[in-house]
């Protein structure tokens, strides 16, 4: 048990490799962090954003590897970021139009989404997207024009994530947008009758959810990996729930919660190499940091209350 | 013809079982987005009791037990605490994928036993009749089990006192409250009666479909059982129909699978989660759906 501790430790912040390891795994924990809880915020209950990682990770590594193979990094890097931003917007706007036109709870469709995106990844390197020696169901190497700059192997994503984090603090407490959304997170009906269409909000907000986690994804198979294969993403974008609800939602504070548990994936992996405790254990934590996170609230009355209610028709 | 119907029943059982336990739920009030994790923890437990009593009947009452106690751990949270059902769902479903798995881990390290399974309900002459026989004599008790809660539900819902009083409290909590009936009291009921109900459905993974355990092995059927919830449009006959419904797509799924019809296979896997999309968005029954769905309930001035 000791050891297992001692694993987790060192394996996380005992040592600079350590805390490099630790960064790598805080970059997409932050981004995705971020997505949920700016849809948290807003009352819409993006429970996909793993689907959206993978959707974005897919979509950069066509533009990396198949679209414009001989571009410059100048034009390359920003170009797989882009890529990665739009395919995860599109899965979380499909949501986001599935409940404004036809009712569809978010929770359920982002959800249904993750499955179809791990299908559509796993399709795409057995296919069209697979290498081109064909041995192995991967997609080929990104050119080295379309992966980030690193210092060492920290890849320029955390700062991005970085700037994006005091952004999405300007943008829910300084900006109309952010009123609005904050307005129907809180009180759907009230900002009904203000003028704010919760439908609407709620369809911008998954699209920019969305193109947040498709960020990460992005930043996953350009910063990190270098290419596409299955099991890109263990769980991140449910990671990411947790790392939003201890920040309680509010972006600023995603940074150490993204921090902390990207020290707890670090050192997990260390420990199963070394103490031989299976990493799937992690997953354990992050249930209990949040039954721990919300339970901390019982009693004092906060946070978005939409959940699950349709609107009254006749408001 | 005969295999194909055979396969989307057996395919339905687990669905049906998971659904109804969530319609129970949902009647009382509460979206448990935990069922996922609740299935996948009797899944669980269900093959460890089966595994080391030799017993795939106590199995059953271990999937069933496990239910009951991850259903208590989500009640505790959204009745009793009032926290987000959602967020508690999301958690219950983490702790459910990692329990399980590194338990599984520990347990068998990586090389899972074969579990004694439920075999079909009667061979011989009954399970010889012409296509009685194949439809519903070879199948497990898990789908008898399922028919019957079927009717059971259906009754005890429309027309007994307790599942009025569950009815009022899912409808209108505070109206429910009023007349005199315990709004925590019955929700936790609901919950753990319809979580026992996951855990079994799960067990009908580990203990019928195949003889073992596999990590994260529900593989989502527990969100596909939200949306038949949907789709049955929160009546127990709903449920069952849109049970079959998924049940005969799976089937139809691993027919087309087996055949090779040179169509890759993550297209197949794709199938079962695009048809409920493409069924919850031409399903539009929001307006049926109990009214305080969601809600924490909680006194004025409590």
């Amino acid at each position: 048990m000791s050891e297992a501790l001692l694993a987790l430790l060192s394996g996380s912040v005992g040592s600079l490799a350590a805390w490099t390891a630790t960064l790598r795994e805080t970059a997409p924990l932050l981004v995705t962090g971020l997505a949920v809880a700016l849809a948290f915020r807003g009352g819409v209950w993006n429970i996909g954003a793993e689907g959206q990682l993978l959707a974005g990770a897919l979509c950069a590594t066509v533009v990396a590897t198949r679209l414009c193979v001989g571009a410059p990094a100048l034009v390359l890097v920003p170009a797989v970021a882009l890529a990665g931003a739009l395919g995860g917007a599109l899965f979380g706007g499909l949501a986001g139009v599935l409940r404004a036109t036809r009712g569809v709870s978010e929770v359920i469709s982002t959800i249904l989404l993750n499955f179809v995106a791990s299908c559509l990844v796993a399709l795409a390197i057995h296919g069209p997207l697979q290498e081109v020696a064909r041995a192995y169901p991967k997609s080929d190497p990104f050119p080295a024009a379309a992966m980030l700059p690193a210092f060492g192997r920290v890849h320029a994503g955390l700062l991005v994530a970085l700037v994006l984090a005091f952004g999405l603090q300007g943008l829910v407490f300084r900006t109309p947008f952010g009123f609005r959304l904050r307005a129907v997170g809180l009180a759907p009906t009230a900002a009904r009758f203000a003028g704010i269409s919760p439908e609407r909000i709620a369809l911008s907000t998954l699209a920019l959810s969305g193109a947040l986690a498709g960020l990460a994804g992005a930043f996953e198979v350009a910063g990190v990996t270098g290419q596409l294969y299955e099991g890109l993403s263990a769980g991140t974008g449910y990671t990411a729930i947790a790392v939003a609800l201890l920040a309680r939602l509010q972006p600023l504070w995603v940074i150490p919660s993204a921090l902390l548990f990207g020290a707890l994936e670090a050192g997990a992996a260390a420990m199963q190499r070394e103490a031989g405790v299976p990493a799937v254990v992690t997953q354990v934590v992050q249930g209990a940091v949040i039954l721990l996170a919300v339970g901390l609230s019982i009693g004092k009355r906060r946070g978005p209350r939409l959940l699950g209610r349709a609107l009254p028709e006749d408001a | 013809m005969e295999a194909l119907i055979e396969a989307a029943l057996r395919l339905a059982a687990p669905l049906l079982l998971a659904a109804l336990g969530e319609l129970v739920i949902e009647r009382a009030g509460l979206i448990d987005i935990g069922i996922e994790g609740t299935m996948l923890t009797g899944a669980f437990a269900g093959f460890v009791v089966a595994v080391a009593s030799g017993s795939a009947l106590a199995g059953v009452a271990a999937a069933a037990c496990a239910g009951v106690a991850v259903g208590g751990l989500f009640a505790a949270f959204t009745v009793l605490g009032r926290v987000d059902q959602i967020v508690v769902g999301t958690a219950v479903n983490l702790l459910a994928l990692g329990a399980t798995g590194a338990g599984s881990r520990a347990l068998y390290g990586g090389a899972p036993p074969s579990a004694p399974t439920l075999g079909p309900v009667a061979q011989g002459l009954l399970g010889e009749l012409p296509w009685l026989g194949a439809l519903l004599f070879s199948q497990t008790a898990f789908l008898h089990v399922g028919l019957l809660l079927t009717l059971a539900i259906g009754f005890g819902l429309a027309r007994t006192l307790p599942g009025l009083r569950l009815r009022a409290v899912g409808e209108s909590a505070r109206a429910a409250d009023a007349e005199g009936v315990s709004v925590p009291a019955v929700r936790i009921l609901a919950v753990l009666i319809g979580s026992s109900l996951a855990g079994v459905g799960g067990a009908a993974l580990s203990l019928a479909q195949s003889d073992s355990f596999t990590e994260g092995m529900t593989a989502g059927r527990g969100f596909i059982a939200l949306a038949i919830v949907i789709f049955g449009r929160w009546s127990s006959l709903g449920v069952l129909l849109a049970s079959l419904f998924f049940g005969f797509v799976s089937a139809l799924q691993f027919r087309l699978q087996a055949r090779g019809s040179g169509i890759p296979y993550p297209v197949f896997l794709m199938f079962p989660y695009l048809v409920t999309l493409a069924v919850l968005a031409l399903a539009t029954g929001r307006a049926r759906a109990p009214a305080d769905l969601g809600r924490p309930y909680a006194r004025e001035g409590a």
